[in-house]
């Protein structure tokens, strides 16, 4: 640049910074909110040119003056290496790009104090920030604000500071139409508006629960200079303290681990949700803050999809779905060619689609209209059962997989199947066939061979196989119809899993009418829209351990970051590894097939055990197998610290050392997709009706003194120096603009609109336009065209886009991958095969427990969200019932069953086996055959009668019951949603029960 | 004149308590004067979800019966009510003032259908009534309906000629017809919590082996007329429904190509599946 140009470069800078103060003083004249953050602070801020001209500013009690030149010491400097970049930055505030570049090139810096860096930089961001006007007047003094959770997205009614109601919103005549479906001399057109699962239905109850951690908290006999007494976790009270001194706690223990152990100490550990919106996440806000620290990550197991990702993957690939199959377009083929939908393990009506509210029921109800043939196999008598109807088929639980061999054998025996297609896109059938046939062990699977082991009579086998095989046939399998939740779970999830991929490929996957699916997924939606799920990372800038790479990194500069921190733990080890110091496990990596053979090993040469664990969110207890390990581990001395950043005190929260109060997503600003997943869920929003992106309205101040998550990482940063990095100098609030600014929202409504309405409606898809039907491609030999970036490039055998992921690029009977890994694996043989579970009714070491409890994802929760906390849920019968004043969980249990064990409609019983024991209250039912009784998962309350972790809960915690062993040796993969017990009646007699502590502080 | 009613279909409600979710997220810690005082946090439902089971597996059936306050135009609370506490409005609602209705729980014992709660603590009867205060407000329809996905509740503001012929049109029914309070709540599909039915499964063995009778003619005949006529699907399955509890003898009869292939008598209780019953024993 000339002189001349640098002369009018920097007097443009001077200029603007001349109206910086002038817009602050305006501001703040105009603006209370803006006055009173004024106040907060006082201090002098220098901006400035690098060894050039700038101008500093005074913040006094809420008075700002300022005045040209350089402020001899100031305490905030922000400098640019040049004017010109400085009239840049401050007049292209959308820049992101020219700020994560001035950032990266140090061109950019912000100097002094982090707290005042950090204050003085929102301060900035705030005189914008604070002219934006959020929400709709509703009339009657409430305005109507936008949020979203879990259980869909939802209206806000806030009225005197106070929230009113939450309703799911209802469409106007400026929100786009629907799309609709031909089929059948019928269309079928879903309603203008969204739904909500119960838990999203609850969620005030739960804001106002008296459960709520107003304060930060330290457990009273927890001195970090002194004694510490872990022992006492779960046992001591709390008592409450300051911000600063909860933060100066933690930032120095932070501090003394890494100092004193070195890299690797302090580990994180989170549950799969906590909150819902893209900026304050685990995989945004937190992961940014857990690789700043450098935390040893506690490594999920893939909780939902076990039996796809460990085995169906290596028949069909799919290892970026977690072994799932695609879906696009199911949904109109499902109505228009299929004849059959078979249900397998599947209850969409009680899982919600996880995310998807009550979107599909609509949809599953048409199936109906269109007079398509319903079978059902669960050993539940179902929610989706007894919505739609249909044939119940009822294995016993972890059987099922003896059942879809002995379907292939009559399939096999009486010709029934696609040879053709067997022939031209399989391989390895042969193999197959001669273990179903018993050619190979002498063992033919028959379905007399079954009844044995499912309890299902022959004669349903054969009908079902003949009714399959003459119709075209869809396969639901799991809640989601193409995996996820149900039967993979459980101990012989992968062998069932394996062996749905085999029934659907005898039948020819991907010709019209016969597919996966049970019209939960795969509606026809735009999907060239782009907006980031919460899968791509938020603000994490990681590119390792998020799917930010996809799309949003492009789109969304920021800075990167990354955990030199390499060291894992394998979640379902985790207390072995803090109490024995040594675990191990498989990695959840949905990279390639091959990536889940890495074995990961705990510790990891070089780097410390761990001492400190920072829980976030929900809770440990009640959502992992054989539970009381972990409260052990919470009381183990080798752990020297725990703080727990939680909504509420309930769980695992009640064992930290300090309590970090964070507030729920309606107390705080963000923004999302309703089930918008992306990562291994790419596309989830293909659950709804209607895509529907969301402006999280911070509809009310957080209660008490809970903050939101940004704002403690970002507290716990300021005291390690690392605030600056964390929020690149820019806000809650800020971040929120960033996402909506990288999606395509921009192209279709102003941010002034959307902040207003707060939600957008993506329209749906031009018809001529909608995405082809998933696996079609496949079944006719095209290449891969179905819109999702899978398998990666080099995973292609033959050519890009041709075939599948495996290594003959065809649906493997016969497993190459398993051939490759471990050719003589016992327990996961290189094709799909019937092993009964170890733990199996009258097995060895068993006989003493002769109950199969099943314990599902819960209906009306999602994890432990909305249960206990006082709320709503808990008055619904089914899911929990008031006995004696206290609400107790409920045990599904044949009649003929409670009777023979003397129990009666709500009799208290406890659960128990060589484990551990629970108790619940019975409810009498015929929903499953005898010997099989039914409780959900995922209890939020812990409320031992005795020694935390060595005593009888009476909240609910049924996992305390469930086995921790791998489905196989070679995984990292639960099996916990069966498991054997015996069950007796239970009153409490002599023993005094405690009051139930609720409270956190009174 | 347009009134409000609503429309409740058995055989959609699946028990996910959305409605009484809504009721509760509307009304607890709320109070919308002229309207009603705030709902009790607990045990209050003023929309109940009963369940029935039928039968016992494989053929079972579950059923969902939403009660609520029924609205009706001859309503046994208005009787009640001393000073005008409990009126009738012209769209049809019951309304029960907050303020005037303290302390009258003879109010709340004089519903048939057991469907206005007593607050105890504010010692007022309480109901839900139709969400009014957002009609009134220009709603399109109350929190129940709006929120509900299964197409279980449906308000619908029609004159009572339209409604009349809605009812006859879709077969409603009463809830407690010898109530005789002419409710305005309308039940579809009511056989699935009050009726019963009779099914079994039709096998055959041969030579060891069992097989499903599908087509197989059933029919069910009572006192010597026949009351119901099916078929059995792939699985040998039949279910004849709508049959009156504690009914009495009925025969049922198995044809297989048009000849009789077994019978059998059954008292019938309450629903029951036969079994499998094998045409070859």
């Amino acid at each position: 640049m000339n002189r001349i140009g640098e002369r009018l470069s920097t007097f443009a800078f001077l200029t603007l910074l001349y109206g910086i103060g002038f817009a602050m003083r305006f501001t703040a004249s105009r603006y209370p909110e803006y006055r009173a953050r004024l106040r907060e602070m006082n201090l002098t801020a220098q901006i400035r040119v690098k060894e050039g001209p700038g101008r500093y500013y005074e913040i006094r009690y809420g008075k700002v003056s300022s005045r040209s030149g350089i402020h001899r010491n100031p305490d905030v400097v922000v400098t640019f290496k040049t004017a010109q970049l400085g009239v840049r930055i401050f007049t292209r505030p959308d820049d992101q790009l020219g700020r994560v570049n001035a950032a990266k090139s140090f061109s950019m810096t912000l100097d002094g104090p982090e707290e005042k860096a950090i204050w003085f930089m929102f301060t900035l961001e705030k005189l914008l920030h604070v002219r934006w006007r959020h929400g709709i007047d509703a009339g009657n003094g409430e305005v109507r604000y936008c949020n979203m959770a879990n259980g869909g997205p939802m209206f806000v009614y806030v009225k005197d500071g106070k929230i009113v109601r939450m309703t799911p919103i209802s469409f106007d005549d400026k929100d786009a139409q629907p799309w609709s479906i031909e089929a059948r001399g019928k269309v079928f057109t879903p309603p203008r508006k969204t739904s909500l699962a119960p838990h999203g239905q609850n969620v005030k109850s739960t804001i106002y629960s008296p459960d709520r951690i107003l304060y930060p908290m330290k457990r009273v006999d927890f001195d970090p200079n002194g004694e510490r007494n872990p022992e006492n976790r779960g046992v001591s009270g709390y008592e409450r303290i300051s911000w600063d001194e909860a933060l100066d706690i933690v930032a120095n223990e932070i501090k003394r681990q890494k100092t004193e152990h070195g890299p690797g100490s302090i580990a994180c550990s989170h549950p799969s949700h906590h909150a819902w919106g893209n900026i304050g996440y685990y995989l945004s806000a937190l992961r940014k803050f857990e690789n700043a620290v450098g935390m040893t990550e506690v490594h999920h197991n893939p909780d939902s999809w076990e039996g796809w990702y460990w085995g169906a993957a290596h028949h069909w690939g799919g290892s970026m779905r977690v072994g799932q199959s695609e879906t696009y377009g199911t949904v109109e083929d499902c109505l228009k060619d299929a004849e059959m939908v078979v249900f397998w393990s599947s209850n969409p009506e009680s899982n919600s689609g996880a995310y998807g509210a009550l979107e599909g029921t609509v949809r599953r109800q048409w199936l109906n209209e269109a007079g398509i043939k319903l079978v059902h196999i669960d050993p539940y008598f179902n929610d989706s059962i007894q919505l739609l109807g249909g044939k119940w088929i009822a294995p016993r639980p972890t059987s099922s997989p003896a059942l879809a061999i002995a379907i292939a054998y009559v399939w096999i025996t009486e010709g029934s199947y696609d040879k053709d297609y067997i022939e031209t896109h399989t391989h390895g059938f042969e193999t197959w066939r001669d273990y179903v046939l018993g050619t190979s062990d002498g063992i033919p699977k028959s379905p007399e061979w079954q009844e044995s082991e499912t309890g299902v009579p022959a004669s349903d086998v054969r009908a079902l196989a003949r009714e399959w095989a003459s119709k075209k046939t869809y396969l639901g399998a799991g809640a989601w119809g193409n995996g996820h939740g149900g039967a993979c779970r459980n101990a012989t999830g992968i062998q069932w899993a394996r062996t749905m991929v085999c029934l659907i490929a005898m039948q020819g996957l991907g010709k019209p009418g016969v597919n996966m699916g049970n019209l939960q997924w795969g509606t026809p939606l735009d999907f060239n829209f782009y907006f980031p799920g919460y899968a791509d990372g938020g603000m994490s800038g990681d590119l390792a351990k998020t799917s930010m790479s996809v799309a949003l990194y492009q789109r969304m500069p920021q800075l990167p970051s990354v955990n030199t921190n390499t060291q894992v733990i394998p979640r379902m080890q985790l207390p072995e590894a803090i109490m024995e110091g040594k675990a191990e496990g498989y990695a959840w990596d949905g990279k390639s097939i091959e990536a889940q053979f890495q074995k990961i090993t705990y510790p990891k040469p070089g780097f410390s055990p761990v001492h400190m664990l920072w829980k976030y969110g929900g809770s440990l207890i009640a959502t992992m197998p054989n539970s009381n390990r972990y409260i052990n581990m919470f009381r183990h001395p080798n752990l020297e610290f725990m703080v727990n950043q939680n909504i509420w005190f309930e769980g695992d929260t009640k064992f930290a050392d300090i309590v970090l109060p964070a507030c729920t997503n309606f107390e705080r600003f963000d923004i999302s997709e309703w089930a918008g997943l992306g990562g291994y869920a790419h596309h989830g929003e293909q659950q709804l009706n209607h895509r529907v992106i969301t402006f999280q309205h911070k509809c009310i101040e957080p209660l008490g003194e809970s903050k939101s998550d940004f704002w403690i990482f970002q507290k716990i940063c300021e005291r390690l120096g690392l605030a600056t990095y964390f929020t690149e100098g820019v806000g809650e609030l800020g971040w929120v603009r960033r996402q909506f600014e990288g999606s395509d929202l921009p192209k279709h409504i102003s941010w002034k609109e959307f902040i207003r309405r707060g939600y957008f409606v993506v329209p749906a898809e031009k018809e001529e336009l909608r995405a082809p039907l998933s696996w079609n491609w496949f079944y006719e030999g095209r290449k891969k065209d179905v819109p999702e970036p899978m398998p990666l490039p080099s995973d292609y055998t033959e050519e890009y886009l041709k075939g599948l992921q495996t290594q003959t690029g065809k649906i493997e009977f016969d497993c190459e991958s398993l051939k490759r890994f471990d050719p003589l694996s016992p327990d996961r043989p290189s094709i799909a095969k019937y092993q009964r579970p170890a733990e199996s009714p009258n097995a060895k070491g068993y006989e003493d427990f002769p109950l199969q409890l099943v314990s599902p994802h819960p209906r009306f929760t999602f994890h432990t969200q909305g249960d206990g906390k006082d709320s709503f849920l808990n008055d619904i019968p089914d899911h929990r019932v008031l006995v004696d004043g206290y609400y107790y969980w409920i045990l599904r249990i044949h009649p003929e069953d409670a009777a023979v064990r003397g129990i009666r409609e709500h009799d208290l019983v406890r659960l128990y086996n060589a484990r551990g024991s629970v108790i619940c209250a019975a409810k009498l039912t015929h929903r499953m055959l005898r010997g099989v009784v039914h409780a959900y998962g995922s209890s939020a309350v812990y409320d031992p009668i005795g020694e935390p972790g060595n005593s009888t809960d009476r909240g609910g915690c049924v996992n305390v019951l469930s086995s921790s062993r791998s489905q196989i040796r070679k995984a990292h993969s639960m099996g916990a949603s069966c498991c054997l017990i015996e069950v007796e009646k239970w009153s409490a007699g002599e023993i005094a029960l405690p009051e139930p502590e609720h409270r956190a502080v009174a | 004149m347009k009134k409000w009613n609503l429309i409740v279909d058995v055989a959609n409600c699946t028990n996910c308590n959305l409605c009484t979710l809504a009721n509760q997220d509307e009304h607890v810690g709320n109070e919308f004067e002229g309207y009603s005082a705030p709902m009790p946090k607990h045990h209050h439902r003023w929309i109940d979800i009963l369940s029935r089971e039928r039968g016992s597996g494989p053929l079972l059936d579950v059923a969902y019966l939403p009660v609520l306050c029924q609205h009706c135009d001859d309503a046994p609370c208005i009787e009640a009510a001393e000073n005008g506490a409990v009126t009738k409005r012209a769209d049809g609602i019951v309304h029960i003032d907050p303020v005037k209705a303290k302390g009258q729980k003879a109010i709340a014992d004089a519903c048939p259908y057991d469907a206005v709660r007593w607050n105890e603590e504010l010692q007022l009867p309480q109901h839900w009534f139709f969400d009014a205060h957002l009609l009134d407000r220009g709603w399109e329809e109350p929190r129940c309906s709006q929120v509900c996905a299964s197409g279980a509740l449906k308000a619908v503001k029609v004159t009572d000629e339209e409604m009349a012929e809605i009812k006859s049109r879709e077969a409603l029914r009463e809830l407690k017809p010898e109530a005789a309070t002419r409710p305005r709540v309308h039940y579809k599909n009511l056989h699935r919590y009050t009726h019963e039915f009779i099914g079994g499964t039709i096998i055959r063995t041969v030579d060891g082996v069992s097989d499903c009778v599908a087509d197989a003619g059933i029919r069910l005949e009572n006192s010597g007329s026949v009351v119901g006529e099916t078929v059995t699907d792939a699985f040998g399955e039949f279910k004849i429904d709508r049959l009156e509890p504690d009914s009495g003898p009925y025969s049922v009869v198995i044809e297989v190509d048009g000849e009789e292939a077994k019978r059998l008598d059954v008292e019938l209780g309450e629903s029951v599946y036969l079994g499998r019953i094998d045409l070859a024993a």
